[in-house]
């Protein structure tokens, strides 16, 4: 559901350049665009530790951690984030289909 | 399936529903003419339907489920335009995975995989520009879909794959925006609506500004609400106290996500890229003036309607089917002449069957209404 989106923490900077980030999900990681959260004037970096609202690969909006676990409760209750952890998972998998390992 | 039993804060929501009850009373609000709510965004009917907030709202209220679930509102042609591309050679077709099921008029996304296509079901537009820069002996296509909340993620992986100079990379933009599409709403001679549920996630991307028109130019108030069960009454109350207040004003129940000026990075980067089409076609809702968007010029190579020739034929639904009279309001899902019997979850005919999201398949799932045990799972 992709108006919903899923709350993560940036764990770590992958790509400077690209504002793409490590986004911790519910356990598990994934490479998020980061550039909509990140301060004005501010270096990629700094955005490391946010709590942040994830759309479709992108992370659009910044949440304070409690929030961030409530949502992720409601989430839980809804269905929404095994949802969301297969859709990634499955995009992986599209990725990588039709290439021998 | 049925509700989340008894979802926690159970009480607080209990507590709310008697507040709003109260204002009901005072508002004097006739039983055979209940206030009618909009929840304009998907989402929102999702969790209205999940958590049976109606049972918490006295009959006097209702909401009315709007066009806010951007599958449920694609017309058949651009299913059958996506269909065409993925069977053009060389090409990979790269899609939501909400977009799979919504049928076409032969045939839908999922199906055309089966018969070998490549279509395949990302997480990310960033996914399929990641999959056209393995494959550059490969046409990779994305299929763009959805409000103000997802733009911002085609517009930037757009702008990434210029910068890249990724060349064979495409949007198929099907992008639809939120304003124009109200005000529709808005000015439909059908209209009875006594206020709106702004849609939280977009709102979040352009903030509350541009509702304005909708107090100041109709009347009605507008509440940008959040997601949770207790977000949604909450926002209910902060309506009708508008109402027996005698004010109409966009109100912001979701502050916590929702900043007041919107999203500024995001909102570049969807000027940067989009412009405003003079109209866009929705599935049962005919065309709407300037509500969906497409690739600017500075961006053509990124464009798949430059890149291929797309049959763009009209296709209607099917006669019987009333999707753009439920969307709309007009009716419940299940005064539909084929909910539940030629159309139901499994076999979709109109796409507010297909996705969670939409008002039929959310009736059929959660409903109140009864459904022969014949046809469950069937
Ligand atoms: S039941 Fe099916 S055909 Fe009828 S309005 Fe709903 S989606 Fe459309």
């Amino acid at each position: 559901m992709m108006c919903l989106g899923i709350p993560g923490q940036i764990i770590e900077i992958t790509d400077a350049e690209r504002q793409l980030a490590l986004v911790e999900v519910s356990g598990v990681k994934r490479e998020v665009n980061v550039a909509c959260v990140v301060e004005p004037d501010q270096p990629v970096e700094s955005c490391i530790g946010y709590w942040v609202l994830v759309h479709v690969g992108f992370a659009m909006s910044r949440i304070d951690e409690e929030e961030a676990a409530k949502t992720l409760a409601i989430l839980q209750e809804l269905g929404e984030v095994q949802e969301e952890l297969d859709a990634m998972q499955a995009s992986q998998e599209a990725l990588t289909e039709g290439q021998k390992p | 399936m049925k509700y989340v039993d008894e979802f926690r804060n159970g009480d607080q929501a209990r507590a709310i529903a008697q507040r709003i009850q109260k204002l009901v009373a005072a508002l004097g609000v006739p039983k055979d003419r209940p206030l009618q709510f909009m929840e304009v965004c998907g989402g929102h009917t999702h969790s209205i339907f999940r958590y049976g907030l109606s049972q918490f709202l006295p009959e006097e209220i209702e909401f009315i489920h709007g066009p806010g679930c951007p599958v449920c509102v694609l017309p058949m042609g651009v299913v059958d335009d996506c269909i065409a591309i993925a069977e053009q050679p060389n090409v990979i077709f790269t899609t939501f995975g909400d977009a799979m099921r919504v049928p076409g008029s032969k045939k839908s996304l999922l199906q055309a995989k089966a018969e070998g296509r490549d279509v395949r079901m990302v997480y990310s537009p960033l996914d399929a520009l990641q999959l056209a820069k393995q494959h550059p002996e490969k046409e990779v296509v994305f299929f763009g879909l959805g409000f103000e909340t997802t733009m911002p993620s085609t517009a930037m992986t757009v702008q990434q794959a210029a910068k890249e100079g990724v060349k064979n990379f495409s949007l198929f933009c099907n992008h639809i925006t939120i304003i124009p599409t109200i005000k529709a709403m808005l000015d439909s001679p059908d209209m009875r609506l006594d206020g709106f549920l702004g849609p939280g996630h977009v709102s979040m991307i352009i903030g509350a500004a541009p509702y304005e028109f909708i107090a100041r130019d109709y009347q009605r108030p507008l509440v940008i609400a959040g997601f949770e069960p207790l977000d949604i009454l909450q926002s209910v109350y902060m309506l009708v106290k508008q109402l027996l207040e005698g004010r109409c004003e966009i109100e912001n129940q979701y502050e916590r996500i929702v900043p007041r000026e919107g999203n500024r990075v995001a909102l570049g980067a969807i000027a940067e890229v989009f412009e405003l089409r003079e109209f866009f076609e929705w599935r049962g809702m005919g065309s709407i003036d300037h509500s969906g968007v497409r690739i600017r010029e500075k961006y053509a190579q990124f464009d798949t309607e430059r890149k291929f020739e797309l049959p763009r034929q009209k296709i209607a639904d099917p006669d019987a089917a009333q999707c753009g009279e439920v969307v709309t309001g007009v009716i419940k899902p299940e005064q539909c002449k084929l909910f539940g019997k030629a159309c139901t979850p499994q076999t979709p005919i109109g796409a507010l069957m297909v996705s969670t999201e939409g008002a039929c398949a959310a009736h059929y799932h959660y409903g109140q209404v009864e459904i022969p045990l014949s046809e469950v799972g069937a």
